[in-house]
C-alpha cells in the first residue's frame, strides 16, 4: 500500500489511522477530552460556517442569559431596595425603635415607617438552624444505613422514598403542618419541653397556638432531610472501597469501618451538604409562613410566635402599604438573596471538592 | 494475663454493643424520615380524597358559605403559568446545556456558567418572585399572568441547564464524528444526532423541573396573585393552583380546608407521576440505543 499511495494522500493518513482507536474509545462514558484529530479536520472544513456559527452564538446566548438571569435579580433588588437603604443605612438589620404609645420596643412599624429586619433575621437563623440540629443527626443516620448497612432489596425502594420527600411541594407540607402537627406538636411536644426545659427559660407556654419556632423548625428538618441526605450519600459512596476493606482487615467492627473509614474521609462533603440544606432551610418561604405565627417580635422562647426573612415577604409584599415599606421588604429579599448565594457558593465549592471526577447531579 | 484476656473480651462486647447501637440508631432514623412521608400521604389521601369529586374539576370557587365549588379556574391557570414557563424555560435551558456541552467543555467561561447554574438554583424562589415584581409587574402596573410564568421559567432554566448538559455529556463522541464523517454540518450534527440521542435524558430532566415549579408557590404571590373567576389572559391575574391551595389553608372556613386538601392531592398525584415516569425511563436505560 505504501508504495502506490501517491505523496498528496500522505497528509489524510493522520486522521485515518487514528480513528480506529478513536472508535474503540467511544464507550458510553468517554472521558471529557479534546476534538479527536478527525472531528478537528472536518469541522476546520467550514461547509456551512454561517450556520454554524449563528448556531453556537444562539446556544452562547442561551448560556449567557443565566448570567443575565442573575445579574438582573441582583440590580433589581439593589435599585428597588434603595429607598430603605438610603433611610436606615446597615442600622436596617439591628436597631429597634420605641413606641411612643406603648413603650415597648417594636421593630417592624409599617404605620410610622419604621422598619428594622432585626426580628426577621432572628427568626430566620433560629429556625434554620433548630431545623439543622434536627435533621442532620437524622439525614446522616439513613445515608449511613443507605449505603452500608442496608439489604440490597431495599435500597432503591428506600432511596426512592426520601427523594419522594424533596419532589412534595413547599405548600402540601405547609397544609400538612398546618392541620396535622402543629396539633400533635401542641397536645403532646410541647407540654414535654415546658415541663422538662421551662426552667431554662427556652420553652415557655404562654403560646396557646402551637404555632411558632418549634413547629417552624420541625417542618423545615423534614424538608431539607432529603436534601442533604441524598448528598451525603453521594460522598459517601465516593469514598473508595479500599478504605473500607483496609479498617475491616484490621478487625474493626462495622459502625467503627463506617466512623473511621468513610464518615472520616467524607466529612468535608457533608459539611458541604449540611450547609446546602442550610442554604435551602433559609430561604424557605410557603411552610414557614403557615406555621411561624407571623408576628415581627424577638422573643426568648422557642415556642412563641416569630417571623422570618421569607415569611415577612410572602405575606406582606403584595399590600405593602408604602413604597418605603415595599423598599423595605425588598432589601430583606437582597439580603436573603446575598446569604444563600453566599451559603450555596461555599456548599458546591465543599461538594465539588469531594465528588470531582464522580458524575454529579443537578439538584 | 488473665486480667489481660478479660480486659480483651470487655472490650470486644462494649464494641459489639456500640455496634448493635449504631445499627439501631441508623434504622430508627430511617424509619423516623420514612414516617412523615406515609403521614403526609396517609393524610392527603383520606382527606382529599372525600372532597375530590367532579365539581372539583369543572367548577370554579363559590363565594364563603355555598357550599360546593372547585378549582377549575385554578387547574387552567396552573397550566397556563405552567405552559408560559416551559415556552420560555425549557429552550434557553437546554440551549444553555448544549453550549456547556458542545462548545464551551473545559473553558472557564462554561466553568463559570456552570457555577452561576447552580447558584441560581440556590436562590430562595421568594426572591424571584421579586424580581419578577420588579421587572414585569411594575412597569406594567398590574399583577399578570406573564409575570408568575417568567418567574417560574427563571426556576426552570439552570436545573434543565445542568441536566441537559449531563446527559448531553455521555453521548459517546463516536456518534458525533459519525454524522461528522458523513458531512453533516456541525449544527446539524448538534440537533438531530446528539441532542436527539440524548432526548430521553433531557426529556427527564425537563420533567423534574417541570413538576419542581408546579408546585412552587412563593414567586407567584406577588406575580400571578390568583384570582376567583375564570381568566386565560396573560395580561391578568389568573388563578393557580398551589396559591388556591395556601387561600385556602389560611382561612378559617372548613369546607375550604377540604378543598385545600383536595388541591393539595390533585397536586402531588400529577408531581409524583411525574417522578415515577421518569425514574421507570431513567432506570431503564438513559441512552438505549445510543452504542
Amino acid at each position: 500500500m505504501d508504495a502506490t499511495v501517491p505523496e498528496i494522500r500522505i497528509a489524510h493518513t493522520q486522521p485515518q489511522t487514528q480513528a480506529p482507536a478513536v472508535l474503540e474509545q467511544g464507550q458510553p462514558t468517554p472521558p471529557p477530552q479534546e476534538h479527536s484529530a478527525i472531528r478537528k479536520y472536518l469541522l476546520g472544513r467550514g461547509n456551512s460556517a454561517i450556520a454554524d456559527r449563528v448556531f453556537k452564538a444562539l446556544m452562547v446566548l442561551c448560556a449567557l442569559s443565566i448570567f443575565v438571569i442573575v445579574a438582573l435579580i441582583a440590580t433589581e433588588l439593589v435599585t428597588r431596595s434603595s429607598m430603605a437603604w438610603n433611610a436606615f443605612h446597615l442600622q436596617f438589620f439591628w436597631t429597634s425603635y420605641f413606641d411612643p404609645t406603648t413603650g415597648l420596643p417594636s421593630y417592624w412599624d409599617p404605620v410610622n415607617g419604621h422598619f428594622s429586619a432585626l426580628p426577621f433575621v432572628y427568626g430566620t437563623l433560629v429556625s434554620s438552624f433548630l431545623a439543622l440540629l434536627l435533621a442532620v443527626p437524622l439525614a446522616v443516620g439513613v445515608a449511613v444505613f443507605l449505603t452500608e448497612m442496608c439489604p440490597e432489596v431495599l435500597r432503591g425502594p428506600l432511596a426512592f422514598l426520601t427523594e419522594l420527600l424533596a419532589a412534595i411541594p413547599s405548600i402540601v407540607y405547609g397544609l400538612w403542618a398546618v392541620f396535622v402537627l402543629v396539633p400533635l406538636l401542641r397536645e403532646h411536644l410541647n407540654p414535654l419541653l415546658i415541663g422538662a426545659f421551662g426552667w431554662t427559660g427556652l420553652f415557655s407556654d404562654d403560646n396557646p397556638t402551637g404555632l411558632g419556632f418549634v413547629s417552624a423548625a420541625v417542618i423545615l428538618a423534614i424538608m431539607i432531610l432529603p436534601i442533604i441526605s441524598s448528598l451525603t450519600r453521594e460522598v459517601m459512596s465516593a469514598v473508595p472501597h479500599s478504605q473500607r476493606e483496609a479498617v475491616l482487615a484490621l478487625g474493626a467492627t462495622r459502625w467503627e469501618m463506617i466512623r473511621t473509614g468513610v464518615l472520616r474521609n467524607a466529612r468535608i462533603g457533608i459539611v458541604g451538604s449540611i450547609i446546602l440544606g442550610l442554604g435551602r432551610a433559609l430561604g424557605e418561604t410557603m411552610a414557614v409562613t403557615m406555621v411561624i405565627g407571623n408576628s415581627p417580635e424577638i422573643h426568648k422562647s422557642l415556642l412563641s410566635n416569630g417571623s422570618s426573612m421569607a415569611s415577612v415577604i410572602a405575606n406582606e409584599f403584595a399590600e405593602a402599604t408604602s413604597d418605603l415599606h415595599r423598599s423595605a421588604l425588598v432589601e430583606v429579599g437582597l439580603a436573603l438573596f446575598i446569604v444563600t448565594i453566599l451559603v450555596n457558593a461555599a456548599a458546591r465549592l465543599l461538594v465539588w471538592a469531594v465528588t470531582r471526577g464522580a458524575p454529579a447531579h443537578a439538584n | 494475663m488473665d486480667t489481660l484476656a478479660k480486659e480483651f473480651q470487655m472490650r470486644t462486647r462494649i464494641r459489639g454493643f456500640i455496634d448493635h447501637a449504631a445499627t439501631g440508631l441508623a434504622v430508627l432514623s430511617t424509619l423516623l424520615v420514612i414516617l412523615p412521608l406515609v403521614a403526609i400521604f396517609v393524610y392527603l389521601l383520606i382527606k382529599g380524597a372525600r372532597s375530590v369529586n367532579l365539581d372539583f374539576f369543572t367548577q370554579i370557587p363559590k363565594p364563603v358559605g355555598e357550599a360546593g365549588g372547585g378549582m377549575a379556574n385554578a387547574i387552567i391557570g396552573s397550566a397556563t403559568l405552567l405552559g408560559v414557563a416551559s415556552l420560555i424555560g425549557i429552550p434557553v435551558g437546554i440551549g444553555g446545556g448544549v453550549y456547556l456541552a458542545e462548545y464551551g467543555r473545559g473553558t472557564k467561561l462554561a466553568n463559570a456558567i456552570r457555577f452561576t447554574a447552580d447558584v441560581l438554583n440556590g436562590v430562595p424562589s421568594i426572591v424571584v418572585g421579586i424580581a419578577a415584581y420588579a421587572l414585569i409587574v411594575m412597569p406594567q402596573g398590574h399583577f399578570s399572568a406573564l409575570a408568575g410564568g417568567v418567574a417560574l421559567a427563571i426556576m426552570m432554566v439552570p436545573t434543565i441547564c445542568r441536566t441537559s448538559e449531563e446527559m448531553l455529556h455521555m453521548v459517546p463522541h463516536s456518534v458525533r464524528e459519525a454524522a461528522l464523517g458523513l458531512g453533516v454540518p456541525s449544527w446539524r450534527s448538534v440537533l438531530s444526532i446528539t441532542l436527539k440521542t440524548a432526548s430521553p435524558g433531557i426529556i427527564t430532566g425537563c420533567m423534574l423541573a417541570f413538576a419542581r415549579v408546579a408546585g412552587e408557590t412563593a414567586p407567584l404571590l406577588f406575580t400571578a396573585l390568583g384570582n376567583e373567576f375564570w381568566s386565560t389572559s396573560l395580561n391578568e391575574p389568573i388563578a393557580a393552583l398551589p396559591l388556591q391551595i395556601y387561600v385556602y389553608a389560611i382561612s378559617p372556613y372548613d369546607d375550604w380546608h377540604r378543598l385545600a386538601w383536595a388541591g393539595a392531592l390533585v397536586l402531588i398525584v400529577l408531581i409524583v407521576l411525574a417522578v415515577s415516569l421518569v425514574r421507570y425511563v431513567t432506570s431503564r436505560g438513559v441512552l438505549k440505543g445510543a452504542s
